[in-house]
């Protein structure tokens, strides 16, 4: 009896476990970014730079979001310090003149509308308030994506195990309501979807 | 559900559409379409199976023509769509007066044509395709929606999303004014637009020759009509009554 009752708890365990812990990881692929970036070394006592002399908003309004490499060719045309990811950098994109086909932590969803003016220039939310603090890392995160719907895991779905994947920030879209719902402002769904 | 929006009181939104100017072109459709990522038609279409948000109906009174532009009118009481969708996929949103069809929420069991007085509503037979190369015209802001789902005309909502990123870019908040495809494609003019909360335009709507189509109903239509000629008047209120739901 006792040696029954202690398979079948071993049994449960493992499958809770693997139903817990193993397979929402599963749901998640990781993909590289085509580049190490270091956000501290710019926006540090180095750097001194502010969000968006680099992420910036276009005349029309918009926001350009990842600044395409003519931005940072002014400053990189040639390497500045010594490290192996500048050089890669110089070398493999500003020489040849090959833009970076970063992976978008932030991309929404095609039936989700998020305009940044209304959010930054009308109510002056700052970027970590949704992204986290990103402009002190000096790694770029792991960028994982939903296998089933293709979106990152920043913006879309909330595993059902959360250890090892949650991270700071929020761009869901419950945390898009939450917000939305504290501050007592419009939440239909057609405010923000197509 | 009740709710405040103190950041950003409500509008109004409603339009006004001239039957004494309507040459019944079809500019309107045809902007519609294009604007709202509508698709040509199913070689296998029929007219009750196609796809329109806004229909042009021929009528003939006071010895000429007259066309009706339909498109949802946006009922603001009891909506009748909305109070009968399981699926909470239809949505008067409470801060610009649109009924908003919410396609990913949608199951296709088309109650809402049927409960809709109007027939403003239509339903995909089909995944919509584009012939080669027109898919480059897709209006990003608006989504393409699949089959088996209802559509309906909402006021050009990508529209009033683009007018709110441009207002909040100068730092403004709340009500914006917009145009919806329908009204800026009308080379008569017939089609204004306006929100009601403005009180020089819902003047306009409380004029002697504006009416709406099946008021008695008690839905709180937001689109008017509006003719000098009563014979017009009383034939295109008559025609509404006619169609199988009134």
């Amino acid at each position: 009896m006792l040696r029954a009752t202690l398979i079948f708890t071993a049994g449960f365990l493992a499958s809770l476990g693997a139903g817990w812990l193993a397979l929402p990881k599963t749901l998640y692929r990781t993909e590289a970014q085509p580049l190490s970036f270091n956000h501290q070394v710019h926006t540090g006592d180095k750097g001194n730079m502010a969000c968006e002399d680099c992420h910036s908003f276009r005349e029309n309004g918009s926001f350009a979001g990842i600044p395409k490499l003519e931005s940072c060719a002014g400053c990189h045309a040639e390497a500045m310090g010594e490290t192996a990811a500048e050089k890669q950098f110089v070398a493999n994109f500003v020489k040849p003149g090959r833009e970076p086909q970063w992976k978008v932590y932030a991309r929404q969803p095609d039936n989700a509308f998020f305009p940044h003016s209304p959010h930054v220039k009308a109510a002056k939310l700052k970027c970590e308030k949704c992204h986290g603090d990103h402009g002190k890392s000096t790694t770029l995160p792991l960028y994982q994506v939903n296998r089933i719907s293709g979106y990152s895991l920043d913006v879309m779905g909330r595993p059902a195990g959360r250890w090892g994947l949650q991270r700071a920030g929020g761009m869901r879209m419950d945390d898009c309501v939450a917000c939305h719902r504290q501050n007592g402002l419009s939440h239909s769904c057609l405010d923000c979807h197509k | 559900m009740t709710r405040t929006d103190k950041a950003s009181p409500a509008a109004h939104y409603a339009m006004i559409i001239d039957l004494d100017r309507c040459e019944g072109c079809g500019d309107c459709v045809v902007a519609c379409a294009l604007e709202n990522n509508v698709p040509p038609p199913n070689p296998k279409a029929t007219p009750r199976t196609g796809l329109n948000w806004l229909r042009v109906f021929r009528l003939e009174a006071a010895g000429r023509d007259v066309f009706l532009p339909m498109p949802c009118m946006q009922c603001g009481e009891e909506t009748p769509c909305q109070s009968v969708c399981p699926q909470k996929a239809v949505e008067l949103d409470p801060a610009t007066g649109i009924v908003g069809q919410i396609p990913e929420r949608c199951l296709g069991c088309r109650y809402c044509m049927a409960a809709c007085p109007y027939q403003a509503r239509v339903f995909n037979w089909w995944d919509p395709q584009w012939p080669a190369g027109m898919e480059q015209t897709l209006n990003p802001n608006v989504s393409v929606r699949q089959r088996g789902t209802v559509e309906k005309c909402n006021f050009c909502h990508g529209r009033w999303h683009a007018a709110i990123e441009k207002a909040a870019a100068a730092g403004g908040r709340g009500p914006v004014a917009y145009t919806p495809a329908c009204s800026e494609a009308c080379p008569a003019q017939a089609i204004t637009f306006g929100d009601l909360n403005n009180s020089e335009f819902a003047a306009l709507t409380n004029k002697p020759e504006s009416f709406r189509l099946l008021d008695s109903l008690g839905t709180g239509p937001k689109v008017f009509y509006k003719t000098a000629s009563t014979a017009v008047r009383a034939a295109v209120t008559g025609a509404a009554k006619d169609t199988p739901h009134a």
